[in-house]
């Protein structure tokens, strides 16, 4: 029991922090240019598979660099041609561009790389157990993962705090109708804003592809849960993402790890009653349930915090 | 007979910043009362108090004696009271027609009907089109509320406002930004239109407040520093110099 | 039914009347006669999922077109439609209750109905992105939900029925396509027409209020979050109707019907269409039917295409298709829309050429990476192309870059010439 305690708590940790990579750029992004950007998972989408393809050509360590900043530049370009152009017809536009972006970047992946799952490897130098808790050997590459988001996140905080960028970005947060006030130069910072956030999404790409499944839905299955992430941790609120990421990162690796039942709790139901609503919810176990479980949560901190855990904003 | 509104010991804070300190203001049955006061009194946030856009820190907000402070907008506007806005604050892709005509709906009891044809209701009908008269804007009742000129969409915000039949009308610089001609015009709608009802109005020009209100108050950073008759305020010193006498030059 | 979603009160001349319901009349007679024309069994099936297409796109646009809300998650009230219908019908079968085929549609629309109202209410709160991304939350929730509670979503292999078991209708089994197509035409005039009529209610009018600024909306006594549960309800009832009839369609429900592609379909069908008016998700639903069923025969990456249009038309034409026809309607009436011809023909080359180009490269890519076991020959516009072939690549750079730049110029002209034709109407005195 002990031992699924610590091996769950590192892994919803590790899972906590790379949600975070994404939703904090998600969050920025939307503090800066109003926009919820729904192809935020499509980005990482794609960090996954340019590191795997780079990883083929030119091996894991150039390609944990050079993958982000093309994702990056794609990020860029995005915001340029067509957030820009789009923004006149207001937020729904946008929101509806970058939907149509996701479906769109989910197209490409498949149509070049296929449908099936991609063959992505664990470099060669990290892959050794990194220690031994009871009977569970831990991998290294997972702690490799786990460093390095904290250090991004480290990075990010440095960021925000000491530079002018960092400031902007602050004040953004904090007082959105003031980004209108920057000046000449709005339209560079928020494609450089954009262009970092779709960054940050493709390091998670690049360092998950090893560990997670590379495949061309992966974008479909972790979008929704960002979105939570950033609801239920409240629009806007850099803290708020943060904690939501670890919370549902937690919930959701200790749920998966659960077999419990109601009916392993209590005894299975009367078999003469057959199969209905009521059995399947007898039976069904904790791990079943884990991928609604985020959801349960959004609507249930919707019912007692419309604004989420650290929203301060109407809309 | 209670007072048409009454603004009891009110204070509103925005964080560290006090906006509104311990206001107290007595609007009686019919009268005309105007606002005045240098920018960033806090004019406009005592109308969002009383109209619920914002609720009191602390104090109370009485409609007709019955308490309204933290109500929502809705529910005051249901209690008789209509506000407009300083800046514009239209439905935009809808024509000047359906503007008022939307505004008429609660009040004529019609509410979230979906079972009644709303082009076939004559009382919405006449009464959105007497309105579309008293403003001036029957020649351009199909006319989406975003094309209209500046002076138009004022006068359509004051409509809306309007509309509802609401005792109580709170007009916020209904003639801000118009010309001498156009004020006149404002003018002269909005003292046929608050006849019989309690009208309360921030504005800035002083002709207009002096020839409009039967009653003047003088905010200053989130106080009233006076209250009385247009002579009252004119012979008042303290208004001179805060208020007054900065405009004189 | 060419009216703006937007328009005010009509004024009630005869001629007006006459014309409004003339098309009503017009489009009933349609639908009565589109078999008779088109008797196929291809064009039979084809016909019915653009009816149940319609009734969908109509329902989501109460929320989109007519109350502002961007859900993400509207297919959950189709499928459940859908599931309650089948599970209706194999009761009906079961129990040998005396209710007849027609009226399952309205177990769907009652399902739809009372799901909006027990999760309408936490949805609504708020609008705009929030909403947004709560329909998605929500959708989520029942489409992940669906796969556990087996008994009645059937797992992976939904539930099935039989749609002849139910008691005949005036001697009708509903076996054939041809009565289930005259059963969805009948649903889809008689939803039509209740949509429609509910854009003329007050609660139609105040929807659009809310759309348009939900802020001044509580100044004029009304709750935003009312109206828009209420709009929010609508919705779900129609959608579930159209849920429904497609289970009595294909006599299955599956999860597939509550999924995030489902509700990502209809979105498209509406926003291609227009949700400016009340037709553009009429013209949606068609389009984006034919489109499916067209481009899977064509081509293996139809989604692609899919995609790339429903961009195109977000950044280029975001008023969709009903929003193109309506723009000419003053140069119509102005008799100047003839100035418009000489620039479209001039522009329709070049842009033919950037769509051939695109075509090309994106059916290279597919063919020559992917699909190396498929055949290697293209054909486009009836040019045989084989992909194989770098004379093939180069042909198709060529057109997507030379295109581009030279399209980009003719829209220009385009532009240039409209600008002419406004004001040559407007002299006459017919835009304001």
């Amino acid at each position: 029991m002990l031992e699924l305690i610590v091996i769950s708590t590192l892994n919803g940790v590790l899972f906590g922090m790379l949600l975070f990579l994404l939703s904090s750029g998600l969050t920025i992004i939307f503090s800066m240019l109003g926009v919820l950007n729904f192809a935020h998972a499509s980005f990482y989408m794609l960090g996954a598979f340019f590191g795997f393809q780079l990883t083929r050509w030119i091996g894991f360590w150039p390609a944990l660099i050079i993958a982000p900043l093309l994702v990056g530049a794609i990020g860029m370009a995005v915001e340029r041609y067509g957030l820009r152009n789009t923004h006149k017809h207001g937020h729904v536009a946008e929101l509806l561009l970058t939907f149509g972006l996701a479906y769109i970047i989910e197209e490409i992946v498949q149509l070049i790389w296929g449908k099936g799952p991609m063959d992505y490897r664990v470099p060669a130098i990290l892959d050794f157990p990194a220690f031994t808790i009871f009977s569970t050997n831990y991998p290294a590459y997972k702690m490799f993962m786990l460093l390095i988001s904290v250090a991004i996140f480290i990075g990010l905080l440095v960021v925000l705090k000491r530079t002018r960028v960092g400031l902007i970005v602050q004040a953004a947060l904090t007082h959105p109708h003031m980004v209108g006030h920057l000046g000449h130069n709005v339209g560079q910072v928020f494609m450089l804003v954009f262009g970092v956030g779709t960054a940050l999404a493709a390091i998670a790409g690049v360092i998950a592809g090893p560990a997670l499944v590379t495949q061309s839905d992966m974008a479909m299955l972790l979008g929704p849960i960002l979105f939570v992430v950033v609801v239920v941790g409240g629009l806007g609120s850099l803290s708020g993402a943060f904690i939501a990421s670890l919370l549902i990162g937690l919930v959701q690796t200790f749920a998966v790890s659960m077999n419990g039942s109601l009916a392993s709790l209590f005894g299975p139901l009367d078999p003469s009653i057959g199969p209905s609503l009521l059995t399947d919810v007898w039976n069904v176990t904790i791990a079943q349930i884990a991928p609604i479980i985020p959801y349960l949560l959004l609507v249930l901190i919707l019912i007692v915090r419309p604004m989420g855990l650290m929203g301060t904003r109407e809309t | 007979m209670s007072a048409a509104i009454e603004i009891d010991a009110v204070n509103k804070s925005f964080g560290n910043a006090k906006i509104i300190r311990d206001l107290n203001l007595r609007v009686e049955q019919g009268e005309r009362h105007a606002i005045i006061g240098p920018n960033g009194a806090g004019k406009s946030t005592t109308f969002n108090l009383i109209s619920g856009y914002i609720t009191p820190t602390s104090g109370e907000v009485r409609l007709n004696g019955e308490v309204i402070s933290g109500l929502s907008p809705f529910e005051i506007n249901r209690r008789g009271l209509s506000r407009s806005f300083q800046v514009t604050n239209v439905f935009g892709r809808m024509s000047v027609w359906e503007n008022v005509r939307c505004a008429v709906l609660w009040a004529t009891g019609h509410r979230y009907a979906f079972w009644k044809n709303v082009d076939s209701l004559p009382e919405v009908r006449e009464r959105t089109a007497a309105i579309l008269e008293d403003i001036n804007l029957a020649a351009r009742r199909e006319v989406p509320a975003s094309l209209l000129t500046y002076a138009e969409q004022r006068a359509l915000e004051i409509g809306i406002t309007i509309a509802g039949g609401a005792n109580v009308i709170l007009l916020d610089e209904p003639t801000a930004g118009m010309s001498r001609a156009e004020t006149e015009r404002a003018v002269e709608l909005i003292r046929r239109l608050s006849e019989g009802r309690t009208l309360v109005i921030v504005e800035h020009d002083m002709s207009v407040v002096f020839g409009l209100a039967d009653r003047i108050s003088v905010l200053v950073y989130g106080q009233i520093i006076a209250s009385g008759t247009p002579e009252e305020i004119r012979g008042n010193p303290k208004v001179k110099e805060a208020y007054l006498g900065e405009e004189a030059h | 039914m060419s009216e703006p979603v937007t328009a005010s009160a009509p004024r009630t001349t005869r001629a007006d009347a006459l014309r409004f319901y003339g098309l009503w009349i017009a489009g009933a007679t349609l639908l009565l006669v589109l078999p008779l024309v088109f008797s196929s069994g291809g064009s039979l099936t084809t016909f019915s999922l653009i009816g149940i297409s319609i009734i969908f796109a109509l329902s989501y646009n109460i929320l989109l077109g007519q109350t502002g809300l961007l859900s993400f998650g509207h297919a959950v009230y189709y499928g459940i439609g859908g599931f309650l219908a089948i599970h209706g019908m194999n009761a009906i079968a079961g129990h040998e209750w005396p209710i007849p085929l027609p009226f399952v549609p309205l177990i769907g629309g009652l399902a739809g109905l009372i799901f909006s109202i027990i999760l309408g209410w936490v949805s609504t709160e708020r609008a705009g992105t929030v909403f947004a991304m709560i329909s998605l939350g929500v959708g989520e929730l029942v489409a992940s939900s669906a796969l556990i509670l087996r008994s009645f979503f059937g797992g992976e292999a939904g539930v099935t029925a039989n749609r002849t078991d139910l008691p005949a209708f005036f001697g009708l089994t509903f076996g054939p396509q041809i009565q289930i197509y005259y059963l969805i035409a009948a649903w889809v005039l008689i939803s039509t027409i209740a949509m429609y009529a509910l854009t003329r209610t007050p609660l139609g009018r105040v929807c659009n209020a809310v759309r348009d600024n939900p802020e001044r909306v509580q100044f004029i006594g009304y709750n935003p979050h009312v109206v828009r549960y209420l709009a929010f309800c609508f919705a779900g009832f129609f959608a579930g109707i159209a849920g429904a009839l497609a289970a009595i369609n294909f006599e299955i429900a599956n999860s597939a019907y509550l999924g995030l592609v489902q509700s990502g379909v209809v979105l498209f069908a509406t926003f291609i269409g227009g949700v400016a008016y009340f037709f553009g998700p009429i013209l949606g639903a068609i389009f984006v039917t034919y489109l499916q069923l067209g481009l899977t025969d064509l081509t293996a990456v139809w989604q692609l295409y899919f995609g790339i249009i429903f961009i195109g038309m977000v950044m280029f034409a975001p008023g969709g298709l009903a929003g193109l026809i309506m723009m000419h309607r003053p140069l119509a009436r102005g008799g100047t829309l003839h100035m418009l011809l000489p620039a479209y023909l001039i522009a329709a080359v070049p842009t033919l050429a950037l769509a051939g180009g695109v075509i090309l490269v994106i059916e290279t890519v597919s063919r020559y990476i992917v699909h190396a076991d498929a055949s290697t020959m293209v054909n486009l516009f009836g040019i045989p192309f084989d992909t194989s072939q770098p004379v093939t690549w180069v042909i198709a750079l060529v057109l997507t870059v030379g295109g581009f730049f030279v399209a980009r110029m003719t829209w220009r002209g385009i532009a240039a010439a409209w600008d002419r034709a406004a004001t040559a109407a407007r002299d006459k005195g017919h835009l304001a």
